[in-house]
């Protein structure tokens, strides 16, 4: 089954391997997965072995971040920007071993807890997700999108503009319905319209390189070294209410569309931080500050399968390329997941317990060696990572038009990140246009043209209020966030 | 400035985006939306967005100066002549150059990039070869356009 050697294997190289990329500033989950994507393809793993890979290079890459964020006040990731608060605190008191090791620790609970949550509410989010007709699907994709910008979004317009991108992309090529050409300027090689692989890779490790000598590939050697690690038992038990807290914070943040493990670990940090009594620790290097922000957002990211895995919408961006993982595999996510290839589903959740515990077990002897991968100069390493995502994309088409769209994918997305607009949304744009496209247009088939049908059910209603709140949200809540965070 | 600029050129595509949306014919027997309807939605909420972007926008980031950008058109250029160069050059010499060249503009040490340049194409082939088992030609093939 998923327990034989070989699988064992797959999933220690893809741990090491997915610890090492997350533990580079810069590259985080989404480009280590994305990255290896093209390469599992090529090499005929089969659905199982690719996925366990996978997991365990996306849960080695959030173990990773951490390394950074407390050695080098850099976020290894978007999630692990909480961890910096307090770990590099600790870190610079000369317990940066102490930090790392509360981190795994802290990180695995909350893995572990949220792989048991799945296991439990998956089948019954399955159940559910047979209410969905054409017109649901259009709601809830509708929703994923609008909360996409995320709530520490700080600009509307631009998560808008990042999603209608992503859409517009989708919808060069080939229209199955009517087996019009859209938008393909006459070229042969638009007609399979655009892979969103090469624009995965292009938009987050090709964006990278540009990213690294524009900022002149500062060196890294400005961290704190480390010292011999000892296990912190005193420190873990002390933490332990607070990592169950914090599990299950981030595994509601992660199932609802949109939030991923950002919102998790956030929402973990603040409710600690509010319920502690005292809270002159926090900030200063507080291990409570420091488990809460891990444990939340590792349950985030094993929460943001759920929906999609049950309904096919990620919950957040890296659960974007876990779905690309799963689409290259041939693997379509939603309800009949469970009831005709359960062997997928199961499969990939013993590989998330077995990414865990390896995880687990190799954090604290290795995370010295893991702390080495620091040294590697920018300067070797991003041309690296670029060579690695021509050759993965040229092993999948042996195109250059796919090499060539795979740049100006890059060049792209270093413009959007200048300009702060957010990439996530892009990306899931062109995963799930088609699909959005052809729910609104089956729900006008079987209403005749009545727009009114997108509003009939009250799950329907229900997600476009949510989808819609969402959306403004963030215009509020800024406002009252950046008001707190001046009283703090 | 750069907010609005970039307000400004997403209002263009998305109007290019309509038009040629409006273009697209229908068959006769198609569904009600057809193929026209969803492009034409989505380029009306860019439109709107790029709208907001040029009413209201944020500080500019900040752009690095020429000599960088120098470098940033420099390491594209390589890019895509790593691209062309890959079928007809083999992967060893055109990654040697394109790694090397890359290296170079992030750190300018001339030495050290082409030993980076060799280091990677050559443990970057024997890892793909032998550990992954993927097929690239190492070697030129000669010029078949």
């Amino acid at each position: 089954m998923a327990l034989s050697p070989s699988t064992l294997m797959l999933a220690v190289i893809g741990c090491v391997l997915g610890t090492a990329i997350g533990a580079l500033p810069g590259l985080g989950p989404s480009n280590g997965v994305a990255i290896l994507i093209p390469l599992s393809f090529s090499l005929g793993l089969d659905a199982t072995a690719a996925l366990v890979l996978m997991t365990a290079v996306y849960y080695g890459a959030m173990y990773g971040g951490r390394i950074s964020s407390i050695l080098l006040n850099i976020p290894g990731d978007e999630p692990a920007m909480m961890t910096t608060l307090d770990g590099y605190p600790m870190a610079k008191q000369g317990r940066a071993g102490d930090a790392l090791v509360l981190s795994g620790v802290a990180s695995f609970v909350g893995a572990f807890l949220a792989t048991l949550g799945l296991m439990l509410l998956a089948p019954l989010l399955a159940q559910i997700a047979f209410l969905f007709g054409p017109a649901e699907y259009f709601a809830l994709y509708l929703l994923a999108f609008c909360t996409l910008g995320g709530i520490g979004s700080s600009n509307q317009a631009k998560a808008a503009i990042a999603v209608c991108l992503g859409l517009g992309i989708a919808m060069v090529g080939v229209d199955n319905t009517t087996g019009l050409t859209r938008f393909t300027g006459g070229s042969l090689h638009l007609f399979d319209g655009i892979d969103f692989l090469v624009a995965i890779v292009g938009l987050f490790a090709v964006s990278e390189v540009f990213i690294f000598i524009e900022s002149h590939g500062r060196d890294s050697s400005i961290g704190v070294k480390l010292e011999k690690v000892t296990i912190p038992f005193k420190q873990i038990f002390e933490t332990r209410w607070t990592m169950l807290r914090s599990s299950v914070i981030g595994f509601v943040a992660g199932v609802l569309p949109g939030a991923g493990a950002s919102l998790g670990s956030f929402l973990a940090y603040m409710a600690e931080k509010s319920i502690a009594r005292d809270k002159s620790g926090f900030g200063r290097g507080e291990a409570r500050g420091v488990a809460a922000p891990e444990a939340g957002n590792n349950s985030a990211a094993g929460g943001a399968l759920v929906p999609m895995l049950t309904l096919g919408v990620p919950g957040s961006g890296t659960t974007a390329v876990l779905l690309a993982l799963l689409m290259t595999l041939n693997i379509t996510p939603g309800p009949l997941l469970f009831t005709e290839r359960p062997e997928v589903v199961w499969g990939l959740i013993a590989s998330l317990l077995i990414a865990n515990v390896v995880l687990l077990v190799l954090n604290v002897p290795l995370v010295k060696v893991f702390s080495r991968v620091l040294q590697v100069p920018a300067a070797i390493l991003l041309p690296g990572v670029t060579m690695v995502s021509f050759v993965g994309i040229y092993s999948l088409s042996g195109s250059y038009f796919d090499l060539l769209l795979m740049i100006c994918f890059g060049v792209l997305g270093y413009f959007l990140r200048k300009m702060s607009i957010p990439t996530v949304p892009v990306i899931l744009g062109i995963l799930l246009g088609g699909h959005m496209e052809v729910s609104l247009r089956r729900a006008m088939v079987l209403s005749d043209g009545d727009w009114t049908y997108l509003f009939s059910s009250s799950v329907a209603i229900g997600l476009w209020v949510a989808a819609i709140a969402g959306f403004i949200a963030p215009l509020f809540l800024r406002r009252f966030l950046s008001v707190s965070a001046i009283n703090k | 400035m750069s907010d609005r600029l970039t307000g400004l050129i997403v209002m263009v595509v998305a109007l290019a985006f309509f038009v040629g949306a409006t273009q697209l014919e229908s068959p006769f027997f198609a569904d009600p939306l057809g193929p026209k309807a969803f492009p034409m939605m989505i380029s009306s909420v860019a439109l709107i967005a790029g709208m907001v972007m040029v009413l209201r926008p944020d500080e500019p980031p900040q752009w690095p100066e020429l000599v960088t950008i120098g470098r940033l058109i420099l390491a594209t250029i390589i890019l895509v002549f790593y691209a062309y160069s890959l079928k007809p050059f083999g992967f060893l010499l055109s990654t040697a150059v394109a790694a090397a060249a890359l290296s170079y503009q992030i750190k300018t040490n001339f030495i050290n990039s082409i030993l980076t340049g060799l280091g990677l194409s050559v443990g970057l082939f024997l890892i793909f070869k032998f550990a992954l088992g993927l097929s690239l030609s190492a070697f030129p093939r000669g010029f078949l356009w």
